[in-house]
C-alpha cells in the first residue's frame, strides 16, 4: 500500500509537466499580445505586461479588413459544416444499413480519400474548380472540402450500432426508407452530428492552403490568409500579428468551450480501424 | 442522449473489430438487397463530390503530368519528359528528403506525446485531469498558421523567450531562424504540439477499453506499472496505434502552413517541403504539367507508405 503515494505523485507531476509544455507557449503568446509594441522587445523580458494595452488588437482590426475576413471565414466554415453533416450522415447511413456490391466499393473509395489528401492533387483540383467558374469565390473554397472520410465513417459506425429491429419495425409500419432515416435515425445520431459539426468547423476555420490557392481578391480572403500575409511581410509587425492571431482564435475557443464534451467523447478511429 | 456516444462507440467497436473486415456484410439481412434507389440517393451527394473533386482531378492530374501545360491554352504532349526532369531536379530531391526527415521525426514524437497524454488522462493516480484535458486541447484549436506564429515568437532569434532565457543563463543566442536544421526542429516541435490532442483523443477510448481483468491478473503475478504498460496496454491498443501512425505519417508528408508561418520554408529554400515545391512550381511558376508529375510521385509515395504500413500491421497480427 505504501507504493501508492509515490505513484500518485509521479503521475500527477508528469501530467502537470505536460500541461506546462502545452500551455506555456499559448500563455506566453496571450500575455505578449497585451504588451505595447515598445515593450515586446525590451530586455529584460517580463512575464506580465508592465503597461497592458489592447492597441495590438485595435490596430490589427483597423489596419486590415479584419471584419471582412471574419465574415468570409464564418461563411466558409458554417456552410461547409452544414453540407458536410448532410452528406456524411446520408452516406454513412447508406453504407451502414444497405448491402450492395457498389456500396462496398464506395466504402473503400471513401477510405482512399484519407490516403490521398487534397494537397496531393492541388493543381488539377484548382483547374477543375476554376473551370466550374468558382475561382475567387467562397463557394470554390467550400465545395471540394466537404467530403470527409472521418465524418462519413463516424456516421457509418454509429448507424451500424443502431439495432436493425428499429428499422425493420419502421418498415413494417409502412414508413418509407427516407422518412425513417429522417424521422428516426437522424435524431438518434445527434451526438455524432454535434461532434462532426465542431470538428468540421475547426477544419474549415483553420484551412490555409486551399483558400490561398482559390482566393485572389483580398475582399474574399479568409482569416488564415490574412494572418499569413502579416507573417509573410518583409518586416513583421509583431504587435499587429499577435493581436490578429489572438483575435482569429476567439470564435473557435468559444465554440470549443461550449461543446467540449462532444469532442472529448468522440471515438474518431472507430470506423477506420477495420 | 448525450452519453450514448461512448456506449454506442464502444459497442460498435466491439462487433466489427472482433469479427474482422470480411465478415461484416453477414450482419445484414438478405432483405437489404431489395433496395437500390434509396441507398443510391443517400450516397449521391458524396458520390458526386468524390467523382468531381477526387477522381477527376486525379485522372487529369496524371494526364497533365505527360504535358507541358501551363494552366491556359493548349497542353502539348511531352511524354515522360517531366518525370525525367524530376529525376534530375536537385530541388525536388531536397524537398523530398526534407519531407522524409520531417516525417521521421514528427511521427514518433507525436505518437509518444499523444500516448503519454492519454495514459496520464486515463490513469487513476494523476490529479488535475479536467484542467489538463482542456490545456491539451487548446493546440488543436489553433490553426497551423497561428501555431507557427506562436513558436516563431518563442524561438525568435533576437527577441524570443527561449534565447532570452539561454542568454540570461549565460549562453549564446541560438540561430533558430537562420540555421536550417534548427528551423526544421522548431517546426517538428510545433507540429507534434499541434497534433497531440487529436491523436490523444484516439488513444483514450482504446486504453479505456482494455479489460481491467488483464491488469488484475498481471498484478497478481507481480508485474510493475511499466511491465503492464509494455505487455498489456501496448498490445491491446495496437490497432489504434496503427491508425495514429498511418494518419500522422500522411499528415506530416503534406505539411505546408506550419512551415510557412514559422519561417516561410526558410532560411532560403532549405525547408521547402514537397507540398511547397508542388505549390511553387504549379502556381507561382505556372508549370502545371511539371507540378502534376511531382504530385503524382507524391501520390505514389503516400500509397507505398500506406501499403507498407498495412502489410507490417497485418504481419504483426498473424
Amino acid at each position: 500500500m505504501d507504493n501508492l503515494l509515490p505513484k500518485k505523485v509521479w503521475a500527477t507531476a508528469a501530467l502537470w509537466f505536460m500541461v506546462a509544455l502545452y500551455g506555456i507557449p499559448v500563455l506566453w503568446f496571450l500575455l505578449s499580445s497585451f504588451k505595447p509594441a515598445g515593450e515586446l522587445f525590451s530586455y529584460p523580458l517580463t512575464i506580465f505586461p508592465k503597461h497592458p494595452t489592447i492597441s495590438g488588437f485595435t490596430e490589427a482590426w483597423t489596419s486590415f479588413d479584419f471584419s471582412r475576413y471574419f465574415g468570409n471565414t464564418l461563411i466558409v466554415a458554417v456552410s461547409a459544416t452544414l453540407i458536410t453533416i448532410v452528406t456524411s450522415a446520408t452516406c454513412g447511413y447508406a453504407l451502414a444499413k444497405y448491402t450492395n456490391w457498389w456500396l462496398r466499393a464506395f466504402t473503400i473509395c471513401i477510405l482512399a480519400t484519407t490516403m490521398l489528401p487534397g494537397e496531393v492533387i492541388l493543381s488539377p483540383l484548382f483547374l477543375i474548380v476554376r473551370d466550374l467558374g468558382l475561382y475567387n469565390s467562397l463557394a470554390g473554397v467550400v465545395a471540394p472540402s466537404v467530403i470527409t472520410a472521418t465524418g462519413t465513417f463516424m456516421f457509418r459506425q454509429f448507424f451500424l450500432s443502431v439495432p436493425r429491429d428499429l428499422l425493420e419495425a419502421a418498415r413494417i409500419d409502412g414508413s418509407g426508407e427516407l422518412s425513417s432515416f429522417i424521422r428516426i435515425m437522424l435524431p438518434l445520431s445527434r451526438p455524432i452530428i454535434m461532434t462532426l459539426a465542431i470538428m468540421s468547423f475547426q477544419w474549415r476555420w483553420n484551412d490555409y492552403i486551399w483558400p490561398l490557392v482559390i482566393l485572389n481578391d483580398p475582399k474574399e480572403f479568409t482569416l488564415q490568409i490574412g494572418v499569413a500575409s502579416i507573417v509573410g511581410a518583409e518586416n513583421v509587425n509583431w504587435s499587429v500579428l499577435l493581436g490578429a492571431s489572438v483575435l482569429s482564435m476567439i470564435p473557435l475557443v468559444v465554440i470549443y468551450l461550449i461543446f467540449q464534451k462532444y469532442v472529448m467523447n468522440a471515438d474518431l478511429s472507430a470506423g477506420l480501424k477495420e | 442522449m448525450v452519453d450514448s456516444i461512448p456506449r454506442a462507440a464502444g459497442r460498435a467497436e466491439d462487433t466489427p473489430d472482433r469479427s474482422g473486415p470480411r465478415r461484416w456484410p453477414r450482419r445484414r439481412s438478405r432483405r437489404g438487397h431489395r433496395y437500390t434507389l434509396v441507398p443510391l440517393l443517400l450516397i449521391s451527394s458524396n458520390l458526386a463530390l468524390f467523382l468531381l473533386f477526387f477522381v477527376w482531378p486525379a485522372v487529369i492530374g496524371v494526364g497533365y503530368s505527360f504535358t507541358s501545360y501551363t494552366g491556359v491554352g493548349s497542353a502539348p504532349f511531352v511524354g515522360l519528359d517531366n518525370y525525367q526532369r524530376l529525376l534530375n531536379d536537385d530541388a525536388f530531391y531536397a524537398a523530398l528528403i526534407r519531407s522524409l526527415i520531417f516525417t521521421a521525426a514528427v511521427v514518433p514524437l507525436t505518437f509518444v506525446a499523444a500516448l503519454s497524454a492519454a495514459v496520464l488522462l486515463v490513469s487513476p493516480h494523476s490529479r488535475g485531469k479536467p484542467i489538463a484535458r482542456v490545456v491539451f486541447f487548446v493546440p488543436w484549436l489553433i490553426s497551423p498558421i497561428i501555431a507557427g506564429v506562436i513558436w516563431r515568437w518563442i524561438f525568435g532569434e533576437n527577441f524570443g523567450l527561449v534565447n532570452y532565457v539561454i542568454m540570461a543563463l549565460g549562453g549564446e543566442a541560438v540561430p533558430w531562424q537562420s540555421n536550417g536544421n534548427l528551423s526544421l526542429a522548431i517546426v517538428i516541435i510545433a507540429s507534434a504540439w499541434g497534433n497531440t490532442a487529436i491523436n490523444m483523443l484516439m488513444f483514450v477510448p482504446a486504453i479505456k477499453n482494455v479489460p481491467a481483468a488483464y491488469y488484475e491478473a498481471a498484478s497478481l503475478d507481480g508485474a510493475g506499472s511499466w511491465a503492464k504498460f509494455r505487455h498489456i496496454t501496448l498490445p491491446s491498443i495496437a490497432p489504434t496505434s496503427f491508425i495514429v501512425i498511418l494518419l500522422s505519417t500522411l499528415g506530416a508528408m503534406k505539411e505546408y502552413a506550419l512551415f510557412q508561418a514559422v519561417n516561410g520554408g526558410g532560411p532560403g529554400t532549405e525547408n521547402n517541403l514537397l507540398i511547397q515545391y508542388i505549390f511553387t512550381t504549379g502556381f507561382r511558376r505556372a508549370q502545371v504539367g511539371y507540378a502534376s508529375a511531382a504530385s503524382f510521385v507524391l501520390m505514389l509515395l503516400l500509397m507505398v507508405i500506406a501499403v507498407v504500413q498495412l502489410v507490417i500491421n497485418r504481419r504483426k497480427d498473424s
